[in-house]
């Protein structure tokens, strides 16, 4: 039981960051209906951002954590968002009217240039960071084993659960969310009413990348080590993610993030750590089969 | 670059302040990863200022992006030089010149079949046209599915992997020769191919892509993982290389050389090698050409361009895509065979993800469904990326410390994308329909469906 309750708190720890980059993939694709692949190296960046900032931060001597915490934080959103929006404005806006598979090709491309990017200017080795926030909570103790909910994975789940509900409240009340579903159901009729399509899809990258960030940024107070490479990693589950909950579905994103984290943990924790990644995609390849749009995902109206 | 002429200051003022913008973004991309190089010392971070990185990228991407406006125009003012720039990248290679490509394919093809004894050719090159056939081959698998029966396929490296891993198996527990191996792996890849079409079958677009990448992850985790069966990261080595009619390529009595009488020489072996590729790649051409002819070809051409009419047609989508699935996995089954026995050991560590994306792209950059475009976009990818690997004259700009190599992926990628927006429709932008009703006529891609599924 404790063993259970521990498995799901890193669980949904894990999950926590995994629906934070899935949201990218999941509004991008909801959208302008294409596979961003470049989104886990836009994460991947966030983090190199937050590792930077953060010790430039501590060598000027801002050793106050949660001030440090909210600079690198806002520094991170910034500068990776700023990355986001290269990329849709140098390799998507182009191919906005070519078909599907073009802009898939330059997600890749895109992808293969911002991981070679980093390990040319960063180096290819590892980049272990000290842990930061240290210090939790044991929730419960019995047999000799203790649960422990620590700082950070309460600040983790806390801050994926406040920007859920930021941002759903962003696309449902603001005129900015309203653009985008209006430009999600049809572009070319969004244009028309007046809305400016390409800012909007600019700002739905802005707003991915965004989330990407925290999520790096998260990622690297959790596991203290970075490289250039963990952006492929983290991207593939996150889109498994956002695929397996429904893709262009906020919710979903969010419920399949959460669910490949708890499949992978409570795999790694009962099975083998080997096969969590074939566990976690045998299960969405099982659910697709019973649900082809996703848990949450709305099924694709064929028109004649 | 063509000075623009009359009216011209304001062009140059309007591409000025566009440059100056993307010079400024570009300040704040390389500000936080650029200007501090990182450097680990004992367990904590040192990071280094590099303040003149970030203002060279900054000075970069303006030039460029002012180069670039100058020369391109905005799509008002096109200076002359460059419209010719524009215009090939609209225009279709080998439009309404049938006759030419008469000609052209099968001038290619003696000369494919002379590479080895021209000249210019040595070891290097030829291990090099090695690996562009073996491309070409795996292009044109990825063809019958991505391009023909357009279902997206991202995991396609997997019956690459089935078909070494099969033979290199095959060949270490029971001893069979490359020969033997090779329809069996071609089976069993088709086999596998398959088995990812059944859960596949229902999902469309992008459900049907993470899911074929999943299946290539998933072989690939279990390669790595099943020690006793695959011998995991350590990989197999000692896998017999292919025999001539059971002649060996060796320096023994009953080797090649000795058998015909000539001199040993190791190049008989990497000649071999080329024309076995060649013959494997012009097997998977021809094959792929004749089923575009039967019903199951025009099925699947049907299914790419409208899943709903074929169903109505009464064409059974189950069969036809699990066909797909098979055919193209087949293919990659023998390349895969091929690639085993000409590397001698195999490894999970050929078979990642981003084999699958290269293998892609040049079925995409070559023109979705052309044949003759998954050859040129081969040479383009991979001889390319041997290219690069050349970039030792930078040495002596940048200075010894300089290495080149490093940035060899990061051109690569540079250009991939460069190509996709220069010619989103892939190089070769016409195609041959398979089924006409008075005159075979040469129709632009754009015509054509990419699918859905």
């Amino acid at each position: 039981m404790e063993y259970f309750l521990q498995q799901l708190i890193n669980g949904l720890t894990l999950g926590s960051i995994y629906g934070l980059i899935a949201i990218g993939y999941t509004m991008v694709y909801g959208i302008i209906g294409m596979i961003n692949f470049a989104h886990g190296d836009i994460f991947m960046i966030g983090s190199f951002v937050a590792l930077i900032v953060f010790v430039a931060l501590i060598s000027i001597g801002v050793t106050f954590i949660p001030l440090a915490l909210l600079l690198v934080l806002l520094a991170a959103m910034f500068f990776t968002s700023a990355y986001g929006w290269a990329v849709e404005r140098v390799a998507y806006r182009p191919l906005r009217t070519s078909f599907r598979l073009a802009p898939l090709i330059t997600a890749i491309g895109m992808s293969i240039v911002l991981q070679n990017y980093v390990q040319v200017v960063q180096g290819a080795r590892v980049k272990p960071l000290q842990p930061v926030i240290t210090g939790g909570y044991t929730i419960m103790e019995s047999n000799g084993f203790a649960v422990n909910l620590s700082n950070i994975q309460i600040i983790i789940i806390g801050l994926t659960f406040a920007l859920m509900v930021i941002f759903s409240l962003l696309i449902s009340r603001t005129s900015l969310g309203r653009a985008q579903r209006a430009c999600e159901q049809d572009r070319k009729m969004a244009a028309l009413v007046g809305i400016n399509v390409d800012r909007t899809i600019s700002l739905t990258f802005v707003m991915g990348a965004a989330l990407a960030a925290v999520a790096g940024t998260m990622f690297l107070m959790l596991y203290g080590v970075i490289d250039f490479y963990i952006g492929f990693v983290a991207g593939v589950k996150a889109f498994t993610a956002a695929v397996l909950g429904g893709i262009g579905s906020l919710p979903g994103a969010m419920l399949g993030g959460l669910l490949i984290g708890l499949i992978e943990v409570f795999w790694s924790g009962y099975f083998t750590i080997e096969y969590k990644d074939v566990a976690a995609f045998s299960i969405l390849a099982i659910v697709l089969i019973f649900l082809p749009s996703g848990i949450l995902g709305r099924p694709e109206v064929e028109k004649v | 670059m063509s000075a623009p002429a009359s009216g011209a200051s304001g062009h140059f003022a309007s591409a000025f302040k566009d440059a100056l913008l993307a010079g400024i973004v570009a300040l704040v991309l390389a500000a936080p990863v650029m200007g501090f190089g990182t450097s680990v010392s004992g367990s904590d971070i040192v990071l280094e200022p590099r303040w003149w990185l970030v203002a060279a990228a900054g000075a970069v991407v303006f030039a460029g992006r002012l180069l670039l406006r100058l020369a391109l125009g905005d799509g008002t003012a096109s200076p002359i030089g460059v419209k010719w720039f524009r215009r090939a990248g609209g225009r279709p290679i080998g439009h309404g010149e049938s006759g030419l490509a008469k000609v052209i394919a099968p001038l290619a093809l003696l000369g494919a079949l002379a590479f080895p004894f021209l000249p210019f050719t040595d070891r290097y090159i030829l291990d090099l046209a090695i690996l562009v056939v073996t491309y070409v081959m795996l292009g044109w698998g990825l063809n019958i599915v991505v391009g023909l029966a357009g279902l997206l396929d991202l995991g396609y490296v997997a019956f690459y992997a089935v078909g070494a891993y099969s033979f290199a198996l095959l060949a270490q527990h029971f001893d069979i020769g490359f020969w033997f191996a090779l329809p069996i792996a071609g089976l069993l890849a088709a086999c596998w191919g398959i088995i990812l079409g059944f859960p596949v079958l229902r999902l469309r677009g992008d459900y049907l892509a993470i899911v074929t990448l999943a299946f290539g992850e998933i072989i690939r985790v279990v390669l790595l993982n099943w020690y006793t069966f695959t011998n995991g990261p350590d990989g197999i080595s000692g896998i017999p290389r292919p025999t001539f009619f059971g002649i060996p390529f060796d320096r023994g009595e009953s080797g090649f050389a000795a058998t015909f009488g000539f001199d040993y020489s190791s190049m008989h072996r990497i000649i071999y090698l080329y024309y076995v590729i060649l013959a494997l790649a012009l097997v998977t051409n021809f094959v792929t050409l004749r089923l575009r002819r039967l019903p199951i070809g025009r099925a699947w051409e049907a299914l790419r361009e409208d899943e709903i009419a074929c169903r109505s047609l009464g064409i059974n989508t189950t069969n036809t895509k699990l066909t797909a699935f098979a055919m193209g996995a087949m293919f990659g089954g023998f390349a895969g065979s091929f690639f085993a026995t000409r590397q001698g050991f195999i490894s999970p560590e050929s078979f990642t993800f981003i084999e699958s994306a290269l293998i892609l792209a040049i079925v995409v950059l070559g023109g979705l469904g052309s044949q003759i475009g998954v050859v040129i976009a081969s040479i383009v990818m991979i001889g390319g990326i041997e290219l690069l690997r050349n970039l030792d004259f930078l040495k002596q700009v940048f200075g010894n410390d300089f290495d080149p190599t490093q940035y060899r992926m990061l051109i690569f990628g540079l250009l991939m994308v460069t190509i996709m927006i220069w010619r989103p429709r892939g190089l070769i932008s016409t195609r041959n329909p398979s089924a006409f009703l008075h005159k075979r006529k040469k129709i632009g891609s754009e015509s054509v469906s990419e699918g859905h599924g």
